[in-house]
This record gives structure tokens, C-alpha cells and sequence, in this order.
């Protein structure tokens, strides 16, 4: 077996993944649905109270960012689902049967969930520039923000795909990723100014890396300034927001690539 | 010189904590035959099929697949092997097609040589018409020929099947063992498991009946339904009333007491003599004018043989604590 089976396996795998998308487009209308109504949500609903003055439309502005990073790591867990499934369903024991690389299936998961993760973020831009937001920097600078967004939904996807394959069905992924998701994503910087939390939170939330991967795409799209709602952050992470996500994404993959591998090679289906 | 056996396992042991999946099992299936692992749920049969297609490791004991030691070489292995597991592991967002074009392209066929094999075994199957319907839509039958197929994209030379026609419909069923007799008339050795006697009876040139890990019979379905017993003389009156008149007229024909079914209008009794003790029993019932619907000579079924040999009938037990402890580990492991 030479080391281009990977690639060559993965991509067969991950177009199986796609194939999935385009049967089943209710999958991917329901993802880009939900993230949609927070957008319209958190935008006319909180904005109003959150923002008096400017009427929403700063925080708007401040809000798409934070959503854009909710949603990538929300689209986590499809590769945790989706792998619980594969192992629920016995198609696991197929591929671990054939003489294909067995680091593919999970590089090919994680690969379609990237594709995934395009289509949602294309779709919510569009979403957030009807609602006006908008991009005040180069075009170079807004593509390595979302090229940030989608490296560090990568690494989640890992966690996930390990999470996938110790739990028993794919149920048990959504709701147990909920409770680790949920705190993770809105005890940061993603809806609200870090300013409103109390202490302890507000600690946690600055070192929270969702913040900094949310920081770091506001910086690049250029919604912090001259923005009120984001006042120059002090905590490192936040001052430092694209090293600290890289750190993150690196240190994540390098835990969990070898461990969701080495978790695949043992199971089975039940 | 001896040829390489397809398959050859010595003394597997597989532990789940303190349940003893597999308590060393050997097995031998010379190349080309068939072997019918029978046992009911939770006898081991599933934890057999994975140790020998390299998804589960051993605790104990050594298996070859096609003259290359498992363990040793998993990868090797998985090139001349094909699995059919207990659920059709068909992905159902794909085509028929789809399906085993990916599979060509994994067992690193190359495109065109992929497609050509879809192709090949979708006639194969008689899945040509459903072949660019997504699985979703096959029924069940049409599932596990699809996922049988799936098995043999790459013309394994040893093919392992695990319990290939549970939950289908009986004529489902017998078009799966069509199949099957005709992949084996073709070559392939096989390796089935089963908890239908009928279809180890039907398929297999050698039984081997395990129960707890453990085999606890073995040979060709002749020898086990000889382990048994002999054959039987049953007979089906037309009058109910006869039932007992009939049974003690033939009684001396027997070498055992004969047992009365009453609302089958039946008697079933051991005997030897073979046609003989038939034709006398006809014509005894015949002179005291008892009418008879049936008449036969039996010999004993597989479920016979496994009442005999295990105590208990070769029924599917969903309760089977061995079952649902392997289970939980497997999630756990």
C-alpha cells in the first residue's frame, strides 16, 4: 500500500459523504436554516436592546462573525453523527474489511465536512450582507478569516469523529455535544461584548478559543473598529486572536487524529 | 502434497471481561467447500467471523485466511477476502452502483476497471433495473444481494457471510441460496453463519454447531443427524379416534415408543429396517382398516440435532446475557 492510498481512499470516501449531501438536500437546507434564524434572531430581536443607539445595525455588524464561528463548530458534530452512523449501520466493518487505507475514512469524513462547512458559510455571508453586514477590509483578508473559521471547524470535526465512534448512536452524538458545544459557544465573545460578563465567565470566555477564532475573523472581515461593541481586548488570546486559534486547531489535531484512528481501527458494529 | 486449507484457525479465545466470547475454537474449510457455523445468538458465531476478516483481534490462538496468517498480516488478508456481515452494509444515499463502485475504487481497482465490475455484478444479481436507484429504495432481498455483491467486487477467493439471509422473506431467502450455490460451484470457498438449520442443511459440506464459544459437534449433516439417532416411522391418521389404535398395532415395529401428537393426528417413532418396516406398517393399518393421510420415513433435522446436543432448541434468544455483555464491550472497546 503506498502512502497516496490515503489521499486516493479519502477522496473516494469523502465523494461518498457528498453524494449524501446532494440526495438528502434537507440536510444541509436544515444546517443553513437554523444558523440563518439566529442571524435574523440575535439581529432584531436582541439587537434593539443590545445596541439602542444604532437601532441593531453596529451590533448586526459585531454579531455576524460570532455566528459564522457558532456555526462552523455546530457543523462539527455531522461528523460525529455521521460516523455513528457508518458504525451503527455495519458500513464501518465493510470498509475496515477491505485492503483501503484505514486512516481514509475518517480523513475522508472529515474532508466532506470541510465542503459542508463552505456551503453554510457561503450561504450565511449572503444572509448577513442582507441584513448589512459587510466587509470593510481586502479581499485577501476576509478569505483568511473564513480560511480560519474552516480550520478550526477542522479540528473540532476530529474531536467529533472520536466522539462518534465511542458512543453508541448517533442521537447520543447531537445530545452530548450539546452540552460541551453550547457553553462553548455563548459563553464567549460570539453574541455579546466580553464587557457584560461577570468575572469567572468573562475569564473563560477570553481564553475560550471559540472567542479567539470569532475575534480573529471580526479583526479580518473589519468589524471591530470603529465598532463600540468591540472595544480593543486586552486578555492575550484576544490581542493575539489568529495565533492563539492556530494553537488550538494544533494542538486538537495533534491529540485527536491519532486517537480517532486508533479508535477506528478498534470498532466494530454493535 | 496437502493443499493449503481456505481457512485454518487453532485454539481462538476471545474474552469480553469475564464473558468468554469464544472458549478455543479450531476450525479447517478446505478450499472450495463450504462450512455452516451454526450455534443461536450469542454462541460466537459473529465474534469468529470478525476475528477471521481482521476487524477483531484474539485474546488467544492463531487463524490463516487463504494461506496468510491474520494477525500477522491483516492488510494481505483483506485483498483475498470478501465480508457480507449480519446487517446488508449498503449505503443507502448511494446507487447500487455507486455502492460498488466505491468498493472497486477502495480495493484499489482503478476507475475504469471499477465501473466495469459494478457493471458485471449488477446483472449478476439481477440488480441492473435498480442499479441507479439509491438503496433507499430496494426492498430487503434486493439490500443483501447488493451487499453480497459488495463482497465480491474483488473476486475474493474466500468469502465469509454472515447470517445472509436473516429477516428476509422466504422467497427472498431461496433466492439467496440460489446465489450462493452458484458463487460456490464457481470456486469460492465460503464461510456462512447461520441460526437457520434449513439453510446449513441446504448450503454446507461441513457443520460445525457451537453453542457458548464452544463447538460442540461437527461433520457433514449426515453424520450430525446419525449422532442423533436413526430415523423414524410418522404416520398421520385421517380419524383422531385411531390415533390410538394405530400406535398400538405398530408399537412392535419400533425400537422405541412412538409419541402421539393428537392434534396433528401424528405418531412419530424411532425404527430400523428402513422401507420394509414402512411397507408392514402400511399394510397393518390397512388390514384393521385405520385410514392415513401421511406416511413416511423421517429422518431427523438439524433441529433434532442441536435439541440434542445443546438442551435447547436453536431458538434466536435476544435476552442472552453472553450476548448483550459482548455487546456493551464492543461499544466500550
Amino acid at each position: 500500500m503506498s502512502r497516496l492510498d490515503v489521499f486516493a481512499d479519502a477522496a473516494v470516501v469523502a465523494k461518498r459523504n457528498l453524494i449524501k449531501i446532494k440526495r438528502v438536500p434537507d440536510l444541509l437546507v436544515f444546517t443553513t436554516l437554523s444558523p440563518i434564524m439566529f442571524v435574523l434572531l440575535f439581529a432584531y430581536v436582541f439587537g434593539g436592546a443590545i445596541d439602542p443607539a444604532g437601532g441593531g445595525g453596529g451590533y448586526r455588524e459585531f454579531l455576524i462573525a460570532g455566528i459564522f464561528a457558532q456555526t462552523v463548530v455546530f457543523g462539527a458534530t455531522i461528523t460525529g453523527a455521521g460516523i455513528a452512523d457508518d458504525v451503527q449501520k455495519g458500513i464501518v466493518d465493510r470498509f475496515r474489511s477491505l485492503p483501503m487505507s484505514p486512516s481514509a475514512v475518517l480523513a475522508g469524513r472529515t474532508l466532506s465536512d470541510v465542503v459542508n462547512n463552505v456551503i453554510v458559510l457561503v450561504v450565511m455571508g449572503l444572509t448577513g450582507l442582507l441584513v448589512g453586514w459587510r466587509i470593510r477590509t481586502s479581499f485577501f483578508e476576509a478569505l483568511w478569516g473564513f480560511i480560519l473559521l474552516l480550520v478550526f471547524a477542522y479540528a473540532i470535526s476530529w474531536v467529533m469523529a472520536w466522539v462518534g465512534l465511542i458512543v453508541p448512536s448517533p442521537e447520543v452524538v447531537n445530545n452530548a455535544s450539546f452540552v460541551i458545544i453550547f457553553p462553548l459557544t455563548f459563553v464567549a465573545n460570539t453574541f455579546v461584548p466580553l464587557d457584560t460578563l461577570p468575572g469567572p465567565l468573562k475569564a473563560f470566555a477570553e481564553w475560550n478559543p471559540v472567542s479567539a477564532v470569532t475575534q480573529a475573523a471580526r479583526n479580518l472581515f473589519g468589524n471591530t473598529d470603529p465598532n463600540p461593541l468591540a472595544p480593543h481586548p486586552t486578555a492575550w488570546p484576544l490581542v493575539h486572536p489568529e495565533l492563539y486559534t492556530l494553537i488550538w486547531a494544533a494542538a486538537v489535531l495533534i491529540i485527536f487524529v491519532p486517537l480517532a484512528n486508533a479508535q477506528y481501527r478498534r470498532s466494530t458494529s454493535r | 502434497m496437502m493443499e493449503t486449507p481456505a481457512i485454518q484457525a487453532r485454539g481462538l479465545v476471545k474474552k469480553y471481561g469475564s464473558v468468554v466470547a469464544l472458549d478455543g475454537v479450531d476450525l479447517t474449510v478446505p478450499t472450495g467447500t463450504v462450512l455452516g457455523l451454526l450455534g443461536p445468538n450469542g454462541a460466537g458465531k459473529t465474534t469468529i467471523v470478525r476475528i477471521l476478516t481482521t476487524l477483531l483481534r484474539p485474546d488467544e490462538g492463531t487463524a490463516e485466511v487463504a494461506g496468510i496468517d491474520v494477525l500477522a498480516h491483516p492488510g494481505e488478508v483483506r485483498r483475498s477476502l470478501g465480508l457480507s456481515g449480519q446487517y446488508a452494509a449498503v449505503d443507502e444515499y448511494l446507487t447500487g452502483f455507486e455502492n460498488l463502485d466505491m468498493i472497486g475504487r477502495l480495493y484499489h481497482l482503478g476507475r475504469k476497471a471499477s465501473r466495469e465490475r459494478a457493471r458485471e455484478l449488477l446483472a449478476q444479481f439481477n440488480l441492473e433495473d435498480a442499479g441507479n436507484r439509491p438503496a433507499k429504495t430496494y426492498s430487503g432481498g434486493m439490500r443483501r444481494r447488493l451487499d453480497l455483491a459488495g463482497a465480491l467486487v474483488a473476486a475474493p477467493p474466500v468469502l465469509f457471510l454472515d447470517e445472509p439471509t436473516t429477516g428476509l422473506d422466504p422467497r427472498s431467502r431461496t433466492e439467496m441460496w440460489a446465489v450462493l450455490q452458484g458463487l460456490v460451484s464457481g470456486g469460492t470457498t465460503l464461510l456462512l453463519t447461520t441460526q437457520y438449520l434449513e439453510e446449513a442443511d441446504l448450503l454446507a459440506d461441513e457443520i460445525v454447531v457451537i453453542d457458548h464459544g464452544k463447538i460442540i459437534a461437527q461433520g457433514t449433516a449426515d453424520q450430525l443427524k446419525s449422532q442423533v439417532g436413526g430415523e423414524r416411522l410418522e404416520v398421520t391418521v385421517t380419524d383422531p379416534a385411531t390415533l390410538e389404535a394405530a400406535s398400538r398395532l405398530l408399537t412392535p415395529l419400533g425400537v422405541g415408543a412412538p409419541v402421539l401428537a393428537e392434534h396433528q393426528r401424528n405418531l412419530l417413532m424411532p425404527v430400523s429396517g428402513g422401507v420394509s418396516v414402512l411397507r408392514e406398517a402400511l399394510r397393518l393399518l390397512d388390514d384393521q382398516g385405520i385410514g392415513a393421510d401421511d406416511a413416511g420415513l423421517r429422518r431427523p433435522t438439524l433441529d433434532d440435532v442441536f435439541l440434542t446436543l445443546t438442551g435447547h432448541a436453536a431458538e434466536v434468544d435476544d435476552d442472552d446475557p453472553a450476548e448483550a455483555q459482548h455487546q456493551t464491550e464492543e461499544v466500550k472497546a
